[in-house]
């Protein structure tokens, strides 16, 4: 699998996305700026988690309109593969690729901690290695992570299979609250209708490592590449 | 045109001077020393670079007693941070630093260019930010002025933390009416470096191009480092334009650029613009090379038009750094900062003339010896001489404190202290996580992060205790060394470095200065000990708000060292191990936060500390970490033995209860045993196996070891000499000590 991480002036889950893709799972990476107008030749994309341009105007929104934008439709559009963390989310969403909107936190404050986070499909490029219903243990570190739609875009997710993750009480962790952040029917990551972008807040490059305190986010990648090799 | 007939003459009289913190006699040197009267930009700058927050002037001859060599020192104080040899050709590179008057005046900011200065010593080092720590400390929440200002400090530190991406992985908070009106925020950061890369402060080459690179100049914190060297008072509030304003934004794109332009052979010096912006950082950089400046404000890229001399030297306008570039790669600085989208413009030249020249379109605008600004500017051995009331204070009579049969309230009560209370209502807002390196999330004794490409990892503890250094300065000294120490070791790694932030009251205060010579005389002892270098640090005086000063506080950052193989943390690991007591309890309840918040009383000693037995605890600690020996670790500090058992049981996602028989032999005061602070102990747990081998350790290092308990059931009881004196459900002392913090903030 060859991956190319997109850097964004204010990315700062770039380089994390860069250790876990090549030293982890074990992938051929690079970054590529924000300005490049053409990708590299590359199976999967990440916009990766940060502040790009400093959650100005709106988290995301400056982002979208990067050039390097361009290059990430016509990879989607082709059927590579597109993931969005956190901030990468953000930017899926305002660049139109994902629907919906993620709103600041219900709490008004910045999160982070371990949370638990359901499987809710596995077919999708990037949840192949996990068992529906399984119940993650994967970080959120973020401001603005309470998804929104309306209710007719909440009904064809729904009806299209395309809520990838929801947030679920973490076993072990008596007292925290199973939805963190207000999200509405407590989403946490979506794809789209052809399935090859996958947004979501939670950060599996966090979660990658026994060293870290868990390896639930790895087998994001790792289906990645198995989709990849025909697995 | 000649210095002194120009439009800068305004009158300077005795009001301008004051209004500038200067002294009648500090001003009558500068004129006698200059052989004539300055004119306004000058007196600007040397005002600022002869603040007590720029020159050290009252503490420098104390801070020369604080040990500052070893083997491993790679940088010693003096430069923008410290940085020890950690293995692998690499250095770690770290400093803590306060900004505690800012963060009164305007909390959210305060505290965020708090972080965005330290982190910015940091990179100017050539080393990539990993890690921030804060040490904070403010007034009882029941105030809702003290709670505006805990959330608006932790909103702020989390603000810029957060969004350039370097983890805030620990810290400590405390509580005490005397941080009501000078609350304190010192943030430490380290950083790694290539050991063979690391950049100095320092203009060498004459006429290598002085470039200025970052953000543009406004109006905003002209004059913060005059404000932070003086009192609060009444009128405080009208020193709010004096805060500067953070861009998280900006600095990471400052930082990256910084570390591209590093990789590169494209400079030979560079500093941050902190503390007096330009001014300081020119003269700085001139001083250690031993050279002279000659800068041009006009060419300094501004934020709004017509700024004079006086504002473009004096602004603190945050993300912007200074550098001199060797000779001819103007233009491939300038590439590098323009791809980051930032400012880069050549204001000057290195010269050999020994003076910091201010050139405004060519004409001089100011013209001073560099040394006096820096090496020669004064320095004072102010009067000392210990606090009247202290005798009064240090004696204690237990035999009249009362005494009760059951402690289970005591302990309820004092696990929901917002001291003592679980913080994840704080650490939970910073991203803790950012960079993939944190192996122990906040909470435990020290933070841990790893290096990565290497087997190795760091802990770090950030620690003080201002209550034992009222009541003892010298003990307390010692003590805030040796709790930070303990920490790095309780979480298996070697201490190899230390940071020190000093936050005192009014330096012209004799009682003030006696407190702080003792603390350094305290510390110094402790450091040489235990071997341990003072690699870099800061001084923050003048924490007075009309005459009232805060508890002398030092806060020390122990860095140590590890294979990330021995990594230990506090919590025990599930039922049927066994709990051991490493270190003897004395009868101490003196400076106890038990004493304080339960019998409300600040009275006492300190408890005693043996160098020798703390020292022997942690190789004793270090070899049972590095031996698998050990399955948890934990320093018992403020709050005593019930509270660092009860925090050993609470671990997050996890509960484990304990049983607990401690043995009595001298029969000291029940309360004593349960919640005394004596030193130099640490709880461990271990499989019930191996509690014979681990004996067998502490009593080869001399460290007084017993088993006192197992750990298992859902609930903590804790008996002395089989006299039941603790029984409470994990749940209930869960709930205290979770619930503490956040309920504090309601204002309940």
């Amino acid at each position: 699998m060859k991956v190319a991480v997109i850097v964004f002036p204010g990315s700062n889950c770039d380089r994390d996305c860069l250790d876990v893709v090549r030293d982890v799972v074990g992938a051929s990476v690079q970054p590529v700026w924000h300005r490049e107008t053409v990708l590299p030749s590359v199976d999967l994309v990440i916009l990766p988690g940060g502040f790009s341009y400093g959650d100005y105007l709106r988290t995301g929104a400056l982002a979208a309109s990067s050039p390097v934008m361009t290059a990430v439709k016509a990879h989607a559009v082709r059927g590579g593969l597109v993931l969005g963390i956190c901030n990468g989310f953000q930017i899926l969403i305002e660049s139109g690729l994902l629907p919906g909107a993620l709103l600041r936190n219900a709490s008004l404050r910045f999160i982070c901690r371990m949370v638990g986070v359901r499987v809710e499909r596995t077919d999708t490029p990037f949840t192949t290695r996990y068992a529906a219903g399984q119940v993650l243990a994967l970080p959120i570190a973020h401001a603005d992570g309470a998804y929104w739609a309306d209710p007719q875009t909440l009904r064809q997710l729904r009806e299209e299979g395309r809520v990838v993750f929801r947030y679920a009480a973490l076993p072990g962790s008596p007292g925290a609250e199973a939805n963190p952040n207000g999200s509405v029917d407590g989403i946490a990551g979506i794809c789209n209708q052809t399935r090859n972008i996958l947004g979501l807040m939670p950060h599996p490059e966090r979660a990658s490592e026994t060293r870290l305190g868990g390896v639930d986010g790895l087998a994001l990648f790792q289906s990645a590449v198995d989709s990849l090799c025909g697995a | 045109m000649a210095i002194g007939d120009s439009e800068f003459l305004e009158t300077i009289d005795a009001r301008v001077v004051a209004r500038h913190g200067l002294s009648e006699s500090e001003y009558t040197d500068l004129r006698s020393r200059l052989g004539r009267a300055p004119n306004l930009v000058e007196l600007g700058i040397v005002s600022v670079m002869w603040s007590e927050h720029c020159s050290y002037k009252s503490s420098r001859v104390h801070l020369k007693k604080l040990p500052t060599t070893g083997a491993a020192v790679l940088q010693g104080p003096g430069e923008n941070a410290g940085a020890v040899d950690i293995g692998d050709g690499l250095a770690a590179v770290f400093k803590i630093e306060s900004h505690n008057h800012p963060s009164f005046i305007e909390p959210y900011q305060g505290a965020a260019t708090g972080v965005g200065g330290i982190l910015r010593d940091i990179f100017t080092m050539g080393a990539r930010p990993i890690a921030l720590l804060d040490s904070l400390r403010f007034g009882p929440l029941a105030d809702e002025k003290n709670r505006y200002l805990l959330e608006r400090v932790v909103a702020g530190i989390a603000g810029y933390g957060n969004c350039i991406g370097v983890p805030t992985v620990g810290g400590e908070v405390a509580f005490h009416e005397l941080y009501a009106s000078n609350p304190l925020v010192n943030v430490f950061c380290l950083g790694l470096a290539p050991k063979d890369r690391l950049f100095l402060g320092k203009a060498s080459g004459v006429g290598n191009p002085v470039m200025y690179v970052g953000s543009r100049t406004g109006r905003d914190g002209i004059h913060g480092a005059t404000m932070a060297s003086e009192e609060f008072s009444d009128g405080s509030s009208a020193k709010r334009p004096m805060v500067q304003v953070g861009d998280p934004f900006t600095e990471k794109l400052l930082l990256e650029a910084c570390l591209e332009l590093m990789s590169q052979d494209l400079i030979v010096g560079i500093q941050d613009m902190g503390a007096a912006g330009l001014t300081s950082s020119s003269c700085e950089m001139a001083g250690r090379g031993g050279t002279g400046i000659d800068i041009d404000v006009s060419l300094v890229p501004t934020r709004e038009t017509g700024m004079t001399p006086y504002e473009i030297m004096l602004s603190e306008s945050q993300e912007r750094m200074l550098l001199v570039a060797k000779p001819g790669s103007e233009d491939a600085v300038s590439a590098i900062f323009a791809k980051w989208e930032l400012e880069a413009a050549v204001i000057g030249r290195v010269t050999d003339t020994g003076r910091l020249v201010v050139r405004d379109r060519g004409r001089v605008a100011a013209e001073l010896p560099v040394a006096l600004l820096t090496d020669d500017a004064p320095k004072y051995e102010r009067p000392l001489a210990p606090p009247k009331f202290l005798e009064q204070l240090q004696s204690l009579s237990v035999e009249g404190l009362p005494t009760s049969a059951s402690y289970n309230q005591v302990l309820l009560t004092l696990l929901a202290l917002p001291t003592i209370a679980n913080k994840s209502w704080i650490y939970d807002q910073y991203d803790h996580m950012v960079g993939t390196n944190t192996v122990v999330l906040p909470g435990s004794d020290a933070a841990v992060v790893r290096v990565k490409g290497t087997s190795t990892a760091l802990a770090m503890s950030v620690d003080g205790n201002s209550r034992y250094c009222m009541l003892n300065p010298y003990v307390g000294g010692m003590i805030v060394v040796a709790e930070a120490c303990r920490n790095v070791v309780a979480s298996g790694a070697r201490p190899i470095g230390v940071t020190d932030c000093l936050n005192f009251g009014n330096p012209e205060r004799p009682e003030v200065m006696w407190q702080f010579a003792m603390v350094i005389e305290g510390m110094a002892e402790a450091c040489r000990a235990f071997g341990i270098p003072i690699v870099s640090g800061n001084v923050s005086f003048y924490n007075e708000t009309k005459g009232l000063g805060i508890y002398p506080t030092p806060v020390v950052g122990v860095v140590g060292r590890m294979s990330i193989d021995h990594v230990t943390t506090q919590w025990f690991k599930g039922a049927g191990d066994a709990v051991m007591l490493l270190g003897e309890t004395k009868e101490e309840l003196g400076g106890s936060e038990y004493l304080a918040s339960i019998l409300h009383r600040e009275q006492g000693l300190p408890p005693e500390l043996d160098l020798d037995a703390e020292k022997n605890l942690y190789g004793c600690c270090l070899e049972l970490a590095a031996s698998g020996l050990v399955r948890s670790a934990h320093d018992c500090s403020d709050g005593g033995l019930a509270v660092a058992l009860a925090e050993c049981c609470l671990a997050p996602g996890a509960r484990t209860g304990a049983t607990i028989d401690v043995a009595n032999p001298v029969g000291i005061r029940r309360d004593a045993v349960l919640f005394g602070e004596s030193q130099s102990r640490i709880i461990v747990s271990t499989r019930p196996d191996l509690a014979a081998r681990v004996l067998d350790v502490a009593a080869r290092w001399g460290v007084p070891a017993a088993q006192v308990g197992r750990t298992g059931g859902n609930r903590l009881q804790i008996t002395i000499e089989s006299e039941a004196a603790v029984d409470v459900a994990i749940e209930e002392a869960a709930k205290a000590w979770f619930e503490g913090l956040p309920s504090a903030l309601k204002g309940t």
